[in-house]
């Protein structure tokens, strides 16, 4: 089954290019360490899910992009092109001249509707040229305009026009001290919308993937390359293809709805967050060698201590006593800074990883107690190793990960609220405070059904 | 810009600003858009109700580059007369704006933006400009209007700058979308800095000619020849950098209606405090790269501003940031946590940060950098300029050449000074805040 990528605004079409790119260099890379037969069914999926074939015979991207200013997409359209391996379709983009200004309502209310037509033109079109289609992937920033406006309009588009498809967004949180000033109220309005519309949202935080840089990439001058360029990596470690439980000897195809089943089995509990481990600058690959067992405890400990990487993990956390018959929604047993999951989902890649035991995982203790912990945990797997690392392990988590930063959001959005700062800017456009106090309402709900986990 | 870059091609950069006209057929050919540079002419109006100053321009070395169906003459001037500019002349004058106006929209692809560039002191500039603004506002109420005031210094030889100033910040309050003040101070002191420098003669400290912010490229004029062309160009060089990220390609693109979006907080507090670093660049490309650190210091130094005023002191609503060069967003991230300490944000808006990365830097330069702050620091200007305002008012001084003008009443005046002491008064309310004890609001609660 193949997935349509959806790239909204600047930071949605400079990582969907990233992605392209780590997922096409990492197929055709020698690297699989398996055999030849493995190697060339891996490519096989991932061409399916991905690519599709025109008659030239560089594989053409399954995506549209979208922004309301030309230059990124322009360039983004040219670089791809010019690597000889891959290129987009030329057709499938779209962009006017303005910008969106960083305002969400102009994204949502003025470009969305009068943009439409042409845009869902386009992502038919996309559509009809898959097999199968398994779904949409839409990639956009939450602190701008356009990624965060059009592209919740645009997700709401997606779930209309295709009721029982599977919709996935990748959203990228900014730094916490600003990109832009008005990024929370975009952050706001624009979480509160999808989670109407999408089945659930992948969350990368770029304050989080800048520490990996310099701390685990040992990069000097980091730029927004070298945080996209991780950031596909990590995408590329959950989205290349795997053995399921149930696919038996063929490799799963379908990504997303085997993402859906295993991760949100209850619509009020959308966020997931991403971890994957090694992470290291090329050049020191070579040089290092990692366990299984060794991989699986940090990537636990990182779970329930909540930890953004693989340095620095908190140790002393410990998952709290079971066996007490109260309840968990009265959290009183549960230990400060202990991060509760609804499910979990871990992707091996690499040789060896037949014999990895991940019982440490299934410790019903690390899970809220309505269900059943041999359904709150699911594990994936594939010989083939990824992108260079021989064993790579990710953590796909729909848990508190995303509790507090989230709340900060509400948290800083409100205090601006308050004051009634820039809301003239937003019922210009046609949000008013109604709707922001809707948005409110909205996530201080999720907030609190996260916490009460 | 256009200079160094010989190869002549016609593009998205050079399109922001410049038509490219087939003049084969003569001065009305059709635009070509693509392909080799025929002839340029600036998307511009030039308004002037004196000769002198646009024969010049036309007589100049860059009279190609202006149309001259795009002018607006007269010969008498205003006498630095706000009515006479607004009212008289705004009068007889505003069909043939309109007409000329719509004609240069007509010739954009897409338009976003029109940069109103005047003095507050005069009659011209201050009266027939915010006029001019009005009429934008009606003709075109989506294109953003954002305005390069120079405002008028206490020693101002225009013994009337006060009622024409006063007057037409009314005009800005109410139909300006973001206005940059200009110092003359402020602009003289950064020439002068730069002389110093040329003249001090210090080892290694020989400045590249076309560097500095004081130069049109290209241009060998010395510093002390025209200090008003040294001066102008700074400003010029500000509204290069504010559109350099709508012209050129960069990691995090910041738009002109993103400035609007991000620095306005309240309609009416839309005054912008403008530094531009660095001045100039040493020839001498052996000095280290703390030169980059040091860049975003000096942009929150006073020597650098182009207004007299000090954000350090007063309360930051919010603080823009437009780098140019190769500068990465962990410079950025690294010079924001180091100067963030030593300034004050208001409470709703402690990271008050907006930026932007372009790749692309100015010519002669590695990269620069632009700040633009939303800062009450411009309250003390205003105020003095009430107090002068005031001052002549108490006695009817020089009323009558006001009131004479057909349309002009003493409402005009009491208005105007009204819609400036709200400002003043919104700006207090602010500054009251300032190191206050801060609570969160309590939050939304949820019915669980």
């Amino acid at each position: 089954m193949s997935i349509v990528t959806v790239q909204l605004g600047q930071c949605g079409n400079q990582i969907g290019h990233e992605v392209f790119n780590a997922i096409c260099s990492d197929v055709r890379g020698t690297h699989g360490l398996c055999s030849k037969k493995e190697n060339e069914s891996y490519r096989d999926a991932c061409k399916e899910r991905f690519f599709s074939e025109e008659e030239s015979e560089v594989p053409v991207a399954r995506a549209v992009l979208v922004d309301m200013e030309p230059k990124v997409i322009s360039q983004t359209l040219s670089i791809a092109a010019r690597s000889g391996y891959w290129k987009y379709d030329d057709r499938s983009h779209f962009c006017q001249k303005q910008g969106s200004g960083n305002n969400w309502a102009n994204g949502y209310s003025v470009h969305g509707p009068r943009h439409k037509e042409i845009i869902m033109n386009l992502v038919q079109k996309e559509a009809e040229k898959c097999d199968r289609l398994g779904g949409f992937f839409t990639i956009m920033s939450m602190a701008g305009g356009t990624g965060s406006g059009l592209g919740a309009f645009v997700t709401q588009c997606l779930r209309d026009t295709f009721p029982t498809s599977f919709i996935l967004n990748h959203v990228i949180w900014p730094y916490g001290t600003g990109e832009v000033i008005v990024q929370n109220y975009n952050s706001v309005l624009t979480l509160s919308h999808l989670y109407q519309s999408s089945d659930a949202l992948l969350v990368h935080e770029n304050d989080v993937i800048h520490k990996i840089c310099a701390q685990l990439m040992n990069i000097k001058q980091i730029s927004f390359r070298d945080v996209n360029q991780v950031i596909a990596h990590q995408l590329g470690s959950v989205f290349q293809p795997t053995y399921t439980a149930e696919s038996g000897l063929h490799y799963s195809r379908n990504l997303l709805g085997d993402l859906m089943e295993t991760l949100v089995p209850h619509p009020e509990f959308k966020m997931l967050g991403l971890r994957n481990i090694p992470q290291m600058p090329e050049n020191s690959l070579a040089y290092s060698t990692f366990s299984w067992p060794g991989l699986i405890k940090h990537l636990r400990q990182m779970l329930i201590a909540n930890a953004k990487m693989e340095e620095g993990i908190d140790w002393q956390v410990r998952p709290p006593c079971l066996g007490s018959s109260v309840p968990s929604s009265h959290s009183t047993n549960k230990p400060p800074h202990f991060n509760t999951s609804v499910a979990n989902l871990v992707i091996l890649r690499g040789k060896d990883m037949h014999s990895v035991d991940l019982g440490s995982f299934r410790d019903p203790s690390l899970y809220t107690s309505w269900l059943n912990p041999q359904d709150a945990f699911n594990v994936w797997k594939t010989p083939r190793a990824f992108n260079k690392y021989e064993k790579s392990a990710s953590l796909v988590s729909n848990s508190q990960f995303l509790l507090k930063p989230l709340d900060n959001v509400v948290r800083k959005a409100w205090n601006m609220f308050a004051s009634k700062a820039y809301i003239h800017q937003y019922t210009k456009f046609g949000i008013e405070e109604e709707d922001f106090l809707d948005s409110f309402t909205a996530l201080e709900q999720v907030i609190s059904s996260y916490t009460i986990l | 810009h256009l200079v160094s870059f010989q190869k002549g091609i016609y593009d998205e950069a050079l399109s922001s600003f410049f038509r490219n006209v087939d003049t084969r057929s003569g001065d009305d050919g059709p635009d070509i858009y693509k392909g080799k540079i025929c002839s340029l002419k600036a998307r511009a109006l030039l308004i002037d109700m004196e000769e002198g100053v646009v024969n010049e321009i036309l007589q100049g070395p860059l009279r190609d580059l202006f149309d001259g169906k795009q002018l607006i003459t007269d010969v008498s001037g205003s006498g630095n007369n706000w009515a006479v500019g607004h009212k008289l002349y705004g009068c007889q004058y505003r069909e043939s704006i309109v007409e000329k106006l719509r004609k240069t929209a007509e010739h954009c692809d897409c338009l976003q933006c029109f940069f109103i560039i005047h003095s507050m002191g005069g009659g011209t500039g201050s009266g027939l400009g915010t006029f001019v603004l009005n009429l934008l506002e009606d003709e075109f109420p989506e294109v953003y209007r954002f305005v390069t005031s120079v405002y008028p210094s206490g020693e101002d030889d225009v013994i009337t700058s006060p009622y024409n100033s006063v007057l037409a910040m009314k005009e800005l309050n109410e139909h300006a979308d973001c206005v940059l003040p200009i110092e003359n101070e402020s602009l003289f002191d950064i020439v002068n800095k730069i002389h110093q420098m040329i003249n001090s003669g210090k080892l290694g400290s020989t400045v590249k000619q076309n560097s500095m912010v004081t130069s049109s490229a290209g241009s060998a004029k010395t510093v002390q020849e025209k200090p008003f062309d040294a001066m102008n160009n700074i400003v010029a060089n500000l509204l290069l950098t504010l559109t350099s990220s709508a012209r050129f390609e960069g990691s995090l693109n910041m738009d002109l209606n993103e400035i609007s979006m991000n620095l306005v907080p309240f309609p009416r507090l839309h005054y912008l405090v403008s530094s531009l670093t660095p001045l100039y660049t040493l020839a001498d490309v052996n000095v280290p790269s703390r030169r980059l650190d040091q860049m975003f210091s000096d942009a929150f130094s006073r020597d650098h501003q182009l207004i007299q005023a000090d954000p350090k002191h007063s309360l930051y609503l919010a603080c823009a940031l437009l780098v140019r060069g190769n500068v990465q967003v962990s410079d950025l991230r690294r010079n924001i946590e180091r100067l963030k300490p030593s300034l004050h944000f208001v409470s709703w808006n402690q990271e008050g940060w907006k930026t932007g990365l372009c790749s692309v830097p100015p010519v002669g330069h590695s990269h620069s950098l632009l700040a633009l702050a939303n800062n009450t620091c411009v309250k003390p200007t205003f105020i003095e300029l009430k107090d002068r305002f005031m001052k002549l008012y108490k006695k009817k001084a020089h009323l009558h050449h006001y009131l004479h003008v057909d349309g002009m009443e003493q409402s005009c005046f009491s208005e105007a000074v009204s819609s400036l002491s709200d400002l003043i008064d919104e700006y207090d309310e602010l500054d009251a805040t300032k190191g206050g004890l801060r609570t969160d609001p309590s939050r939304l609660k949820i019915a669980v």
